[in-house]
């Protein structure tokens, strides 16, 4: 098939993406792996953008990583997502966005699953009034965090202080995007662009002035594939898959990659600490790394915010060399300093990968 | 090097313009039969040494392709030289000549 002519195909998988009014829901890893980014999402949409999102205290897991490891049956999944749905009910809302991309994957899966088979709905429905003694309604657009970012990409860029843009050479800089599996790859119409030629972070990429790369093992797995990780005899497995992506973008020299899953970001950023360790490599240039982001946290970048109140300190693939070529100002010293000025003390340095 | 309790796992991909052909480009000229091979396996149905150990002369094919020339080092020992293959092969493969053929070939790279 002609290159040409598929991407034009998949161009047609646009998905709609709700304006306003947002139920919101945590991923229960990412607050751990980069704390900030949330909290970045909840800041542009509610004070640059000013849109309203709420946030229920008694969300719970999605129960996707227990699914995902073969542990939580599809029944329970469904229950708890019924759950979920009933929190998002009674606030009043109707507009589903998830911060996690295997949740979005799993409300994905629930929520086609009780369209074809309605009564599975019904059974679903019944284990929750056992359960709980709550109802609920289907949402009427479930949508990814990054579905949201990327719908506001222009106002974002309309307000932003900086570009993907090397302010010293003046060209765009060079991004490797990679989309979570379970956002597009399970069910393509639910993603922007599809499964082959996912649009959400490219759009990004494009609109904020960078240059998206396009390489062999674009669409390779980075690695998590829960049962590969969770169990640790197999993380040799998970950190070899990491590794193929790695040394198939090498080549085109990325100056950052762009995630917009939990995992994803997480083992780009350690695997390239502990592949140094092991094997001595350092997939970027001058002995360093090559640079991770979350699209939060790009975003945050784009608008100006301070890259230590993005979290980009606690990143295991130092960030400086990417912000010195967006030319974004920071403190070296004021890197692992906590919220109220104290030390929060300097982890140790990486023995190959260079460490600012 | 620091240890983590696990290792990266080594590459199983065979990538079929990358591997080594170099036993294959020697049997291409001196047993050139081995391109009929349609791998049917009536070779390994009547082997007599795969009777008694666990030798499979169709994987030997296989690895000839695959360029993977420590298995097939080990593969080719096996091979008591009856000629039974030979009768029965439905392409005319000279099999015993291959497995001479793919020996000379190894101790030469070696």
């Amino acid at each position: 098939m002609i290159i040409e002519g598929k991407k034009r195909l998949w161009q047609e998988y646009q998905k709609e993406i709700a304006d306003d009014r947002y139920f919101y829901v945590r991923s229960c890893v990412r607050q751990n792996f980069f704390p900030a980014s949330e909290k970045v999402f909840l800041r542009i949409l509610k004070e640059e953008l000013g849109k309203d999102v709420y946030e229920n205290a008694a969300h719970t897991t999605c129960s996707g990583i227990g699914y995902h490891s073969d542990v939580v049956p599809f029944e329970t999944a469904m229950t708890v997502i019924a759950r979920q749905f009933s929190l998002m009910t009674e606030s009043g809302y109707e507009h589903f966005v998830t911060s996690c991309i295997t949740s979005f994957g799993l409300y994905s899966e629930v929520l086609e699953t009780w369209k074809h088979f309605p009564d599975v709905l019904q059974k679903v429905r019944g284990y929750l009034k056992e359960a709980t003694g709550r109802t609920f309604e289907l949402p009427k657009n479930v949508a990814h965090a990054s579905d949201v970012i990327f719908r506001f990409r222009n106002e974002i860029a309309s307000r932003g202080t900086h570009r993907l843009v090397n302010h010293l050479t003046g060209k765009p800089l060079r991004v490797v995007e990679h989309i979570g599996c379970h956002y597009s790859k399970m069910f393509p119409s639910k993603g922007v662009g599809g499964a082959e030629y996912p649009y959400v972070l490219v759009g990004m990429i494009e609109d904020w002035g960078g240059e998206v790369i396009d390489y062999p093992e674009r669409r390779h797995c980075c690695g998590f594939g829960f049962r590969q990780y969770i169990v640790r005899a197999n993380r040799g497995y998970s950190i070899a898959n990491s590794k193929k992506k790695f040394e198939s973008m090498k080549p085109y020299q990325p100056d950052f990659i762009l995630t917009n899953c939990p995992g994803c970001p997480m083992f780009f950023d350690r695997w390239q600490y502990a592949l140094s360790e092991m094997e001595g490599v350092t997939y970027g240039q001058n002995g360093e790394g090559i640079p991770v982001l979350t699209y939060e946290e790009l975003s945050g970048l784009i608008l100006g915010y301070d890259p230590w109140d993005l979290g980009l300190q606690v990143h295991q693939v130092p960030v400086e060399p990417l912000l010195d070529k967006l030319g974004i100002p920071y403190d070296p010293e004021t890197k692992f300093a906590g919220k109220d000025g104290q030390d929060l003390g300097r982890p140790d340095a990486p023995t190959h990968m260079k460490f600012f | 090097m620091k240890e983590f309790g696990y290792t990266v796992h080594k590459e199983r991909l065979i990538d079929y313009d990358r591997n080594d052909k170099r036993v294959l480009n020697h049997l291409k000229k001196h047993e050139p039969s081995v391109l009929t091979c349609i791998a049917c396996g009536s070779c390994t149905a009547t082997c007599s040494a795969g009777q008694l150990v666990d030798f499979n002369i169709r994987l030997v094919q296989t690895l000839l392709r695959r360029g993977e020339i420590e298995p097939l080092k080990k593969e080719v020992r096996k091979c008591m030289l009856c000629g039974k293959c030979i009768l029965i092969c439905p392409r005319g493969v000279n099999m015993r000549n291959l497995i001479l053929a793919i020996q000379t070939a190894i101790d030469k790279l070696q």
